[in-house]
């Protein structure tokens, strides 16, 4: 799937125009990616969190050469799926976020 | 920010939408993108990142409190990889990002 397909998933089930879905997924994500620029996190019920992470600098190794080399600090963008997405992605009929983590 | 932040942003800079219209349309991108992931399809958002299911085999875990071996089943798993774009504006921004060293956790 790709941004087109969900503009053709928003032309069809909402009715709006190409071009004004194209507009405004533009802009959804548009603002997500500068609010995780500025550091903040974008939690989206029922999907995910996405979150901005400090790492320390730290030493590191070159996995081909073996040598030794310094990682310096920087900020990673992370996406913890949430539980109710988890569950549909093994086919729950009612994902709520209740259900607990052991179920089958 | 939450969805309902999104929504609002959404609405504040597109004020010839209204502001239901922005809500369902918010909705409509996350189920349509949630029904791709749930059909084991690919989500690649040129500029953001993808999204991919990959599945996760069973194994046998324990149950860290009791030490009890536990069957852990197979599952299917969301990943998220960032795309270039995505990564350098986090990482060459100034804001007050949440520390490595303090992570959020639910306590249990």
């Amino acid at each position: 799937m790709t941004k087109a397909e969900i503009v053709e998933q928003i032309y069809e089930r909402v009715g709006f125009s190409k071009k004004e879905a194209a507009e405004l997924v533009e802009k959804v994500f548009e603002i997500i990616k500068q609010t995780l620029a500025e550091g903040e996190k974008v939690k989206i019920s029922g999907f995910g969190n996405f979150v901005v992470r400090e790492k320390n600098a730290r030493k590191g190794r070159n996995p081909q050469t073996g040598e030794e080399i310094l990682l310096e600090a920087r900020r990673v963008l992370t996406f913890k799926p949430s539980l109710v997405l988890k569950n549909i992605l093994n086919g729950a009929e009612h994902p709520g976020a209740e259900s607990g983590r052991s179920a089958p | 920010m939450t969805k309902s932040g999104l929504i609002e942003e959404v609405a504040r800079r597109t004020p010839h939408i209204s502001k239901k219209d922005t809500e369902v349309v918010v909705n409509t991108i996350f189920d349509s993108m949630i029904e791709a992931l749930r059909q084991g399809e690919r989500i690649e958002i040129r500029g953001f990142g993808s999204f991919q299911v990959k599945l996760r085999e069973a194994r046998e875990g324990r149950n860290p409190k009791t030490g009890e071996p536990v069957h852990i089943s197979a599952k299917r798993t969301p990943f998220f990889k960032v795309g270039k774009e995505l990564k350098e504006m986090v990482d060459s921004s100034e804001g007050t990002a949440s520390s490595s060293d303090a992570p959020e956790k639910a306590s249990a």
